[in-house]
């Protein structure tokens, strides 16, 4: 008997990677969560580590949304341009929100109209990143409002240096407080133009954070930031406690002579992400992003 | 760390019996609510309208849950508490006219909030955030929903709670706020 396989459909693909991300907690997070966890000397704090990680298991056991904060999805398209994609991904977007189910979310922001879709002008958010590979990677950021709403942009004296981004950074997590949900991730973006910080800021929250950042001095950075944020007491869910941030990410970009922006986007506890490689065989997903 | 176990709705004196830090888990009735519940009941409220019955001495909980309808009624499919602040500029107003007994929430309310339940006899209970999968398994019934119109996320979902938890006892009716306490003692070198 011989077996037809049809290939998977973008749309489908689409589908999968967005089940993927909001029911199974990437590994390299699942592990920072149970290592703070682990570590943590408060008591209320342990709770409310201990009520994450039984969340997450429950989720993956009964394939539900690990948050009811579906978020929305950002997508992340590296390979050759298809003018066709945005249209599979779309499709696939609406199919998900009534098959998984996704919570509605989009909505026109002055009318605050909700079609249900998840669609709408601007939407979904699709990031192409040009190269030359015999194959696509598409990645999916799956980004909620209450970590979203803490985003901070400076646009720095140069003059205020180094030491400057380092009390930005600290400030935008300490002054946001329970409000993002923290213990999670904090993507960092520094130089750019306005525009292109914030984007870095977020692109970095979708690279695993076992994964060593390959410039020295941006990995020191991240480092002594790590420190401090976990020292600061904030804790999880702002509750108090020493787990504050699993991991800070950051990347730069040159700016202009007469600037230093500074870009801050947080991740949540459920840094959602899933990634898939298509190429001549099967699809092939991953939550460890390519990008 | 010992677990209270909380009666839903709460009577003046529970709600005075709570301190922060204090961990607890409720059952009994709830609804849920944010910005446009509270739109909407103080709107209705300031022209004689009527508003559900369940917001009086009500247990409020911040949250816009993933709901789905099934053979048998309507069951909750995740549920986490949503971002309290968004609430702080209506909260106090809210907390005053319909005699809120409890707010379930993430993130905490502003000093205006925290006042209001002091003087009306208030808590506010801080659930985890995110956790919506087990929150929705200590909801195992829904009694109905008010204003469905408002959509899934903002109608007033009407619940019942089963050990819903663990709850952390975040402001209470005495002026304490734990996040207050943290905020002040933060280390920002």
């Amino acid at each position: 008997m011989s077996v037809i396989k049809l290939p998977e459909s973008i749309e489908d693909v689409v589908v999968n990677l967005l089940r993927l991300a909001n029911t199974k907690l990437p590994q390299d997070i699942g592990w920072a969560l149970e290592s703070a966890a682990a570590w943590e000397p408060n008591a209320i704090a342990s709770t409310q580590l201990g009520a994450v990680l039984d969340n997450v298991r429950k989720a993956g056991l009964l394939g539900r949304p690990m948050c009811q904060d579906t978020g929305i999805p950002v997508f992340y398209v590296k390979g050759g341009y298809d003018p066709s994609i945005a249209d599979a991904i779309a499709r696939g977007v609406e199919r998900a929100t009534r098959e998984i189910p996704l919570r509605p979310n989009t909505v026109d922001p002055l009318t605050r109209e909700n079609d249900g879709r998840n669609l709408g002008r601007g939407m979904p958010v699709i990031h192409h990143l040009p190269s030359d590979g015999d194959y696509t990677e598409i990645t999916v950021l799956v980004k909620g409002a209450g970590s979203e709403n803490m985003t901070r942009l400076g646009m720095l004296d140069p003059s205020d240096g180094v030491a400057g981004v380092m009390r930005f950074v600290v400030d935008a997590v300490l002054d946001a407080g329970g409000r993002p949900c923290p213990p999670g991730v904090v993507g960092v973006g520094i130089g750019g133009m306005a525009d292109e910080c914030v984007a870095m800021a977020k692109r970095v929250l979708a690279r695993p954070i076992d994964e060593e950042n390959p410039d020295p001095v941006l990995r020191e950075m991240e480092e002594d930031l790590f420190v401090r944020l976990n020292g600061s007491g904030l804790g999880p869910m702002g509750l108090g406690g020493s787990a504050t941030v699993l991991a800070v990410r950051i990347d730069k970009a040159h700016c202009h002579t007469a600037s230093l922006p500074v870009a801050v986007n947080i991740g949540c506890w459920a840094t959602r992400r899933a990634s898939v490689r298509l190429g001549a065989g099967d699809a092939v997903y991953s939550q460890g992003a390519w990008l | 760390m010992a677990v209270k176990r909380i009666r839903l709705p709460l009577s003046h004196d529970d709600v005075r019996g709570l301190r922060i830090g204090e961990v607890v888990s409720a059952s009994g009735p709830l609804v849920t609510g944010r910005d446009a519940v509270q739109m909407r009941a103080l709107d209705y409220h300031d022209r004689g309208k009527v508003v559900p019955k369940e917001l009086e001495g009500a247990t409020l909980f911040h949250c816009g849950p993933i709901m789905a309808r099934g053979p048998n009624g309507w069951t909750v499919v995740a549920a986490g508490p949503t971002t309290s602040a968004r609430m702080d500029k209506a909260g106090p107003e809210m907390i005053r006219t319909f005699s809120v007994r409890a707010v379930i929430g993430k993130g905490g309310m502003s000093q205006d909030v925290l006042e209001a339940m002091r003087e009306v006899g208030c808590v506010y209970l801080a659930a985890t955030g995110g956790t919506a999968v087990s929150l929705a398994e200590s909801l195992p019934r829904v009694r109905g929903v008010e204003w469905e119109d408002l959509g899934m996320a903002e109608a007033m979902w009407l619940l019942e709670a089963e050990n819903l938890g663990p709850l952390v006892v975040a402001m209470d009716a005495h002026g304490n706020s734990l996040y207050e306490d943290v905020r002040r003692s933060l280390k920002r070198s």
